[in-house]
């Protein structure tokens, strides 16, 4: 199953803000499904995708309620891929970048990522075998 | 490993940060060791143009004390060994010339791009 | 050397699409082995009578592998594509972004 092969990825978008979050999402669900680890550098929004405090809402638009709705958080979606990585015996590195964490409030994040910096991004992207990065506008 | 470092997005969120989020990165990997070239395109063109000045905001009482000096981060990290290209065309679209750039910046015409980038192993496009 | 180019903007919306294009055709005509890779709103060039076909097909002719991800064209009820384009998925892309000397660079 675990290929040897890693991928990084670079991302920079806060949540609920661009279809980007989203395909690096699937990218790093496919990349772990098929045994391989990934790295995560979350830079600058990014930060934000892991952070604990992140709640399901209803819809009254739609009149559903909380439980009814099952409003996606990227918090547990990021939650459960780290699920994937162990269940598949492959490691998901995820590095929020701790001085955009610091001026944003956002170091309260589920259990997984760990603090880093550009430092980080270099030494995981020299181990990989390529690198993506998936910038903001 | 030589990685190029694009920069496309110019402005962005500079004057919350205090700097180009984009050139702190790559200035950071400079010094964390990392073979790192810039290459300004589009709006980031910009940011070669000397006499920037992003001083002055006030919210309430609070004075922005150290504004983004953009110029100056180029100057540093050229300083530094970071050689810093930009894209002659989109230079001149802006109305640019030579005479409003700070030194120490190389341009390259889009036709030779393929073959610029192709020099490097990483090419991360911001 | 390999390039894996990933557009995900669309002309429609953004002119550097343009810019990019040019790219993946000059990188192209150096001999590399180059793949684009549309994703997000760039798959609305690939609806057949989209008024960007034209930029889409050109680059399939000048021997560009052009890619679509399945899920994007699905997500946006396209499922007639100008000729060139094949549909492709994540998987796909993985796979492609670990072949051995691969540039990979997203748009």
């Amino acid at each position: 199953m675990n290929s040897g092969k890693t991928i990084t990825l670079a991302i920079m978008d806060a949540p609920y803000e661009s279809a980007n979050s989203t395909t690096a999402l699937r990218l790093i669900h496919t990349a772990l499904s098929q045994g391989n680890h990934v790295n995560v550098f979350a830079y600058e929004g990014a930060v934000n995708l892991t952070m604990k405090a992140q709640q399901p809402h209803p819809n009254p638009v739609k009149g559903t309620s909380v439980e009814e709705e099952a409003h996606p958080t990227t918090k547990d979606w990021i939650a459960s891929l780290f699920a994937l990585a162990e269940k598949n015996n492959v490691k998901l590195d995820w590095i929020n970048c701790g001085l955009c964490v610091d001026e944003r409030g956002a170091g309260d994040w589920i259990d997984g990522p760990r603090r880093g910096g550009p430092k980080e991004l270099y030494e995981v992207s020299q181990s990989s075998d390529v690198t993506l990065v998936i910038p903001t506008k | 490993m030589k990685i190029l470092n694009i920069v496309e997005t110019a402005y962005r969120a500079t004057l919350e940060e205090q700097d180009d989020t984009i050139l702190w990165l790559s200035h950071a990997l400079k010094n964390a060791g990392a073979d790192i070239t810039l290459l300004l395109r589009a709006n980031a063109v910009n940011y070669a143009v000397k006499g920037q000045n992003a001083g002055g905001l006030t919210f309430g009482s609070l004075q922005q004390e150290h504004p983004p000096q953009l110029d100056k981060d180029l100057e540093a990290m050229s300083e530094k060994g970071v050689p810093v290209y930009l894209v002659e065309e989109d230079m001149l679209a802006r109305g640019l010339s030579d005479g409003n750039l700070i030194t120490g910046i190389t341009k390259i015409n889009l036709e030779s791009l393929p073959a610029f980038i192709d020099q490097y192993d990483q090419i991360w496009h911001w | 050397m390999k390039y894996l180019f990933i557009e995900s903007r669309d002309p429609f919306e953004s002119t550097d699409t343009q810019f990019f294009s040019d790219l993946v055709k000059g990188v192209k005509k150096l001999g590399r082995e180059t793949t684009l890779f549309l994703v997000q709103n760039s798959v609305l060039s690939t609806r057949k009578g989209a008024k960007y076909n034209d930029q889409i097909a050109q680059l399939a002719q000048s021997g560009v592998t052009v890619l679509a991800d399945g899920f994007s064209l699905k997500e946006r009820g396209i499922d007639h594509l100008v000729e060139g384009i094949e549909v492709s998925n994540m998987d796909q892309l993985v796979q492609l972004l670990l072949e051995p000397e691969t540039k990979a660079i997203w748009h």
